[in-house]
C-alpha cells in the first residue's frame, strides 16, 4: 500500500510538470467542450426559432406592378427592399436569400381575374435561402387563398367548392424534443472529458515508461507489480476525475448561457446534477483508466499507444449515436451496461428527473464489475515477463 | 553472494541461456564476459527476478529468487541495460523515488542520498532535472538510485556503455570502493580491457553457456595466449567448434 502511494505521488508530480499533459487533461477537455457545446446549441436553437416572428426582408422587382400584393405581404411580415439589378446574380452571389419578381403583365392578368404569375428567385441548396423562400411562398399562398375565396363569394360560389380537401398538419415534434437530440451528446462529451483526462497518464505511465527505458529499473525494486499498477491506475483515475469535475462545472457555467428557455426548457446543471453525474461516472472512470492502461501496455511506444487510444475513444460515442438515431425506451437493465447506464442517467438528470435508486445502483454495480474484470486482465498483462523488456 | 546453478531460459526455439552456473562472492568483482547475444542480459534479468528461469536456481545471500523474489530484490542493487531516468524529476528526486519504493524512511533516505551524491561526485547535478543530462550524468544517477538502499549485492549490465574515458575511470574507482566495502559486485561486459582492469574473476559466456570461469591470469595461462583478448577469442572459438 505504501509502495502504491509512492508510485501514485510520483506519477502525479511528474505529470503535473508536463505541460502537454496538463494542457490536454486539465484544460482542453474541461474548457473547450463546454464552449463548443454552448456555441453548437445556441446556433441550433437560433436556426430553429429564426422563422415565424422575425420580419422577412425581400427585395422586390416590379413592386409598382402590384402595390396591393406588396402591401398585403408587408402586413404578413415581409419587408420590401429595393430591387437588385440582377435577381439571379443577387441570390447566386449570396447577397439575398430570396428575391420576389413581379412581371409587368401582373396587373392586367389580375384585373381580368386570370392567374397572375410571380417569380421567387432562391437557392434551395442554401438553408437560409430555402427557409426564406418557403416563408414567402406561404405568405403568397395565404394571400392567394384569401383573394380566391373573395372572388368566389362575389360570384355566388362557396369557397369550399374549390377546397375539396383540407389537410391539417399536426407535427408532434416540439422545439423541446428537437433540443433533446442535441442534449443526447452532452453525456458523450462528459465521458470524453474523463477519457481525455486520464489518457495521457495511462500512456505515459505504461508505454511512455517503457519507451524511456525506465520500466525495467522500476520493476527491479522490491515492490509487487500489483502495487505499481495500482499506483499508476490511481494517478490516471485521479487526473480523469479532476478533469471530469472541471468539465461538469464548465458545462454548468455554459448552461447559464444556453438559450434553453426559448425551447420552454429548464436546464438545471446545479449542485444536484454535479453530484449525481460524478457519482455515476466514478466507476466508469475506473473502468476507463484500466482499459486505457491495458491498451497502452500492448503498445511499444507513446505514439503507438496514442493511436490505439484514439480508436478506443470512439466507443463512448456509440450509446450517444444509438440514442440519437434510434430513441428507444430505456429499460432498467440498460443501466447496468457501462457507458449506456451513465448516458441514460445523465440524460434523465438533464430532463430534470431523478434516476431511481435501483437504476443508480445498477449503473454503479455494472460499471464496477466491468472495471474489476478489466483490472484483472491488466494485472495479468502487468505480471507478464514481456512487459518490462523494451527491446 | 550470488549463486547461479544450471540456469536455463528459452524464447521459442532459441535457448538464450542454456545451463549457466557460477558464483559471485562477496568482496569480489565478478565479470560476466561474452559477445553480443551470448545471453548475459537474460542471465542477469533472471538474477534480479525480472524473468523466471525455465530451470535452475538463483540464490542471493542464500535466498531463492523464485521462492521469494521480493526479498532477493531487496538485497540487490540493479543497473539494468535499460536505465532510463524520469526526465521531469531532478536527480535527487529520481533517487528518492527508488528509495521510497525500498521502504526507506525519510531521514535514512536523505542521509543515503547525500552519501551517494558525494561518492559519485554529482553535487552539481543533484537538483537539476534529468532532462538534458549527459550519458555520464545519467549513469551516475542510475547507479545512485540502484544503491540508495545500501544493498550487499550489485548487478550492473554493461555499466560503461556509452561512457567517455573519464567517466569510465571514475566508475571503475567507484566499483573498487564498493568491493572494498565487502560487497558482491557482478557486472557484464563485452569489452576485454574493462574486464582485465576490474575483475577478480571472469565468467565467460557464449551461446548461453559458461565456457570459462577463472581469474583473468588463470584464463590467460590456460589458453596459452599472451593477452586476455586473445584468450577470450580462443575460448569462444573452442566453444563454437565444440557446438558444431
Amino acid at each position: 500500500m505504501h509502495a502504491a502511494l509512492t508510485v501514485f505521488w510520483k506519477e502525479v508530480r511528474e505529470n503535473l510538470r508536463d505541460r502537454r499533459t496538463v494542457m490536454n487533461a486539465l484544460l482542453r477537455g474541461p474548457f473547450l467542450f463546454p464552449v463548443l457545446f454552448l456555441v453548437m446549441f445556441n446556433l441550433q436553437i437560433s436556426a430553429q426559432l429564426k422563422d415565424a416572428d422575425k420580419p422577412l426582408p425581400v427585395p422586390v422587382v416590379g413592386a409598382a406592378n402590384a402595390p396591393n400584393l406588396v402591401a398585403a405581404l408587408t402586413q404578413m411580415g415581409m419587408v420590401p427592399e429595393a430591387a437588385p439589378r440582377s435577381p439571379d446574380g443577387a441570390v447566386r452571389g449570396q447577397r439575398d436569400d430570396v428575391v420576389l419578381v413581379i412581371p409587368p403583365g401582373y396587373a392586367s392578368h389580375w384585373n381580368r381575374g386570370q392567374t397572375a404569375a410571380v417569380r421567387l428567385v432562391y437557392d434551395s441548396s442554401r438553408r437560409g435561402s430555402n427557409q426564406s423562400a418557403q416563408r414567402l411562398r406561404q405568405m403568397l399562398q395565404r394571400y392567394a387563398q384569401t383573394v380566391g375565396a373573395q372572388r368566389m363569394v362575389a360570384r355566388g360560389i362557396s369557397p369550399a367548392v374549390a377546397l375539396p380537401l383540407a389537410p391539417e398538419d399536426r407535427d408532434q415534434a416540439t422545439p423541446r424534443s428537437r433540443g433533446a437530440l442535441l442534449f443526447s451528446f452532452l453525456p458523450y462529451l462528459i465521458v470524453l472529458t474523463a477519457f481525455l483526462g486520464g489518457m495521457y497518464l495511462a500512456i505515459d505511465t505504461t508505454a511512455g515508461e517503457r519507451e524511456r527505458q525506465s520500466l525495467e529499473p522500476l520493476l527491479a525494486n522490491p515492490v509487487p507489480r500489483s502495487s505499481v499498477l495500482l499506483g499508476k491506475l490511481a494517478a490516471t483515475a485521479s487526473f480523469a476525475l479532476v478533469s471530469l469535475a472541471l468539465g461538469v462545472v464548465g458545462f454548468a457555467v455554459a448552461g447559464r448561457y444556453m438559450h434553453v428557455h426559448r425551447l420552454d426548457m429548464v436546464l438545471d446543471l446545479g449542485v444536484h446534477f454535479f453530484a449525481i453525474t460524478l457519482l455515476l461516472m466514478v466507476p466508469l472512470v475506473l473502468l476507463l483508466a484500466c482499459l486505457q492502461t491495458l491498451v497502452s501496455a500492448f503498445a511499444k511506444s507513446y505514439r503507438e499507444a496514442l493511436t490505439y487510444l484514439s480508436l478506443l475513444m470512439l466507443i463512448p460515442l456509440l450509446p450517444s449515436l444509438l440514442l440519437a438515431v434510434i430513441p428507444f425506451k430505456s429499460q432498467s437493465w440498460m443501466y447496468a451496461v457501462p457507458l449506456l447506464g451513465q448516458q441514460l442517467g445523465i440524460m434523465r438528470l438533464l430532463r430534470g428527473e431523478m434516476p431511481g435508486a435501483a437504476d443508480i445502483a445498477a449503473c454503479l454495480l455494472g460499471s464496477l464489475v466491468a472495471a474489476a474484470v478489466v483490472f484483472a486482465a491488466t494485472l495479468r498483462v502487468y505480471g507478464s515477463e514481456r512487459l518490462a523488456v523494451s527491446a | 553472494m550470488i549463486e547461479v546453478e544450471n540456469l536455463r531460459k528459452s524464447f521459442g526455439t532459441v535457448n538464450a541461456v542454456d545451463g549457466v552456473s557460477f558464483v559471485a562472492h562477496d568482496g569480489e568483482i565478478t565479470g560476466l564476459l561474452g559477445p553480443n547475444g551470448a545471453g548475459k542480459t537474460t542471465t542477469l534479468r533472471m538474477l534480479y527476478t525480472l524473468m523466471t528461469p525455465d530451470a535452475g536456481r538463483v540464490r542471493v545471500d542464500g535466498i531463492d529468487a523464485v521462492a521469494d523474489p521480493l526479498a532477493v530484490r531487496r538485497r540487490l542493487g540493479v543497473l539494468p541495460d535499460a536505465r532510463g531516468l524520469y526526465k521531469r524529476l531532478s536527480a535527487r528526486e529520481n533517487i528518492a523515488y527508488f528509495g521510497r519504493l525500498h521502504g526507506l524512511d525519510e531521514a535514512t533516505l536523505r542521509a543515503r542520498s547525500e552519501v551517494l551524491i558525494d561518492a559519485l561526485d554529482m553535487r552539481d547535478i543533484a537538483d537539476r532535472r534529468a532532462e538534458g543530462f549527459s550519458q555520464g550524468e545519467r549513469v551516475k544517477t542510475a547507479i545512485a538510485r540502484a544503491l540508495v538502499h545500501d544493498p550487499r549485492n550489485l548487478i550492473l549490465d554493461e555499466p560503461t556503455n556509452g561512457l567517455d574515458v573519464m567517466s569510465t575511470r571514475s566508475l571503475r574507482e567507484f566499483l573498487f570502493r564498493l568491493r572494498g566495502e565487502g560487497r558482491c559486485v557482478l557486472f557484464s561486459s563485452h569489452i576485454m580491457q574493462e574486464v582485465v582492469a576490474l575483475c577478480d574473476r571472469v565468467v565467460v559466456i557464449a551461446h548461453g553457456r559458461v565456457v570459462a570461469d577463472a581469474a583473468p591470469q588463470v584464463l590467460r595461462e590456460r589458453t596459452g595466449a599472451a593477452s586476455l583478448e586473445d584468450a577470450f577469442v580462443e575460448i569462444i572459438r573452442q566453444s563454437e567448434s565444440a557446438a558444431a
